[in-house]
């Protein structure tokens, strides 16, 4: 337990030791501990980012949805006016041919008894002629009693 | 032990206590206790070199069980530093792991039982063997004025040569020219207290403990196939037992104790009055 000249030897391999810490322990660590450090806390982040990313999205997502149930229900609402509206036309454009046609008809049935009734008329005429001529036991000259045959057609 | 015969306790204590030395010059200064400067040299390569394999190879991926406990440990200790030095630690820092494990394994050496190392030792024909190189003054003191010449280096740098020499005569007392001695003797008083008490105090406790191992292996050696001899051994394993598990925290504290008061005393070195 003498002090002696092994204090400058231990002396030197303290200051080696410590040397050697400084050179080849120290930094390797220090390195690898912060760079996973680093590498956590941009994991964190990355992480942070994504959840937010995901609210986004999640937001996103119900807004386009709610646009795309708002269109189709518009889309909806328009077909179903613009069905009532074709039907609304159709209707209408078979009451106009209906129309057409109960007035053609009408016209023609109008024509059929005008003419029936002209055809009447000269029947009528030729058997009062006829009549008379029986009446009076003579030939009526019939165009001599055109003027007066005329206003009896006129009468019936 | 007990084989020799002729062997008396005080032979057996001193015994252990001798280095194995070597002279280098005249006088009885310039012997080296080789046992000594062996073993640090050992416990300092094992301890370090073990760390530079795993830290040279160490990466920012997921560490395995090594790296993870050589990260846990090199975290305790620049966790420790930075909470007594706030400034830069490239330098304490591994000042403060290159104290802790050395002295950490070399303090490790008391829990070999003393008598294995004797043995070993005699077998290999050498006279003389301690192999615990904190239980050697020239090692503590070593270490510790190697501090000492840190916490001067310090007080230069971080305050100048004026500035550390201003203090040493104005702090802690005043300025006044009639102050200026006591503040001076304080001051050298103050500086040479520090490393003499940390190497005093980690080569006292090694020391103490090693003695008291001496002592308990000293019971062991009269243990014999009687009645009185039994008790005698079964004391002997049961203390030596005891001593050792109880050794194992005061290895640990040493050591720790050793490498906090060295970065305090260099941190303060950085303080100014």
């Amino acid at each position: 337990m003498n002090i002696n000249a092994t204090l400058f030897v231990q002396a030197l391999s303290f200051a080696f030791l410590i040397w050697f810490a400084v050179k080849f322990i120290w930094p390797p660590l220090t390195r690898a501990i912060e760079e996973r450090n680093k590498r956590i806390a941009d994991g964190l982040a990355a992480a942070e980012k994504g959840k937010a990313a995901l609210v986004e999205a999640e937001r996103k997502g119900e807004a386009s949805m709610k646009e795309a149930r708002d269109r189709a229900s518009g889309v909806l609402t328009e077909s179903e006016k613009r069905g009532t509206q074709i039907v609304d036309e159709a209707r209408q454009a078979a009451k106009a041919e209906a129309d057409r046609i109960v007035a053609g008809a009408r016209e023609q049935i109008a024509a059929e008894v005008a003419k029936a009734r002209t055809e009447l008329r000269e029947q009528v005429a030729r058997l009062a002629v006829a009549g008379a001529e029986k009446i009076l036991q003579r030939e009526v000259d019939a165009r001599a009693h055109t003027e007066m045959l005329s206003k009896l057609k006129a009468e019936l | 032990m007990a084989a020799q015969g002729t062997l008396t306790p005080s032979d057996y204590i001193a015994h252990h206590l001798t280095n194995l030395t070597v002279k280098v010059g005249e006088g009885g200064f310039w012997t080296l206790n080789l046992d000594t400067i062996i073993m640090s040299w050992v416990l300092g390569l094992v301890g370090l070199g073990g760390i530079w394999l795993v830290a040279k190879g160490a990466t920012a991926e997921v560490p395995g069980r090594l790296q993870s406990f050589i990260e846990m440990f090199f975290e305790f200790v620049d966790n420790t530093v930075r909470d007594v030095f706030p400034g830069s630690r490239a330098f304490l820092g591994p000042l403060a792991i290159t104290i802790f494990t050395w002295v950490f394994m070399m303090n490790l050496m008391d829990l070999i039982p003393i008598d294995w190392v004797a043995t070993v030792s005699h077998g290999l024909g050498a006279p003389a063997w301690k192999a615990v190189p904190s239980t050697d003054l020239n090692t503590t003191f070593a270490m510790s004025f190697s501090i000492f010449f840190l916490i001067i280096f310090f007080s230069f740098k971080a305050k100048g040569a004026g500035g550390f020499v201003h203090e040493l005569f104005t702090a802690p007392f005043g300025s006044n020219p009639l102050l200026w001695i006591p503040n001076l003797a304080l001051n050298i008083i103050e500086l040479l207290a520090k490393p003499v008490s940390l190497g005093m105090r980690l080569f006292g406790n090694m020391y103490a403990g090693e003695l008291i191992f001496m002592l308990l292996g000293l019971l062991g050696t009269i243990a014999s196939f009687t009645v009185g001899g039994l008790l005698a051994g079964g004391a002997s394993a049961v203390l030596t037992w005891g001593w050792a598990v109880f050794h194992i925290l005061i290895i640990l504290l040493q050591a720790f104790i050793f490498m906090v008061l060295s970065v305090v005393y260099i941190a303060m070195a950085h303080e100014h009055h």
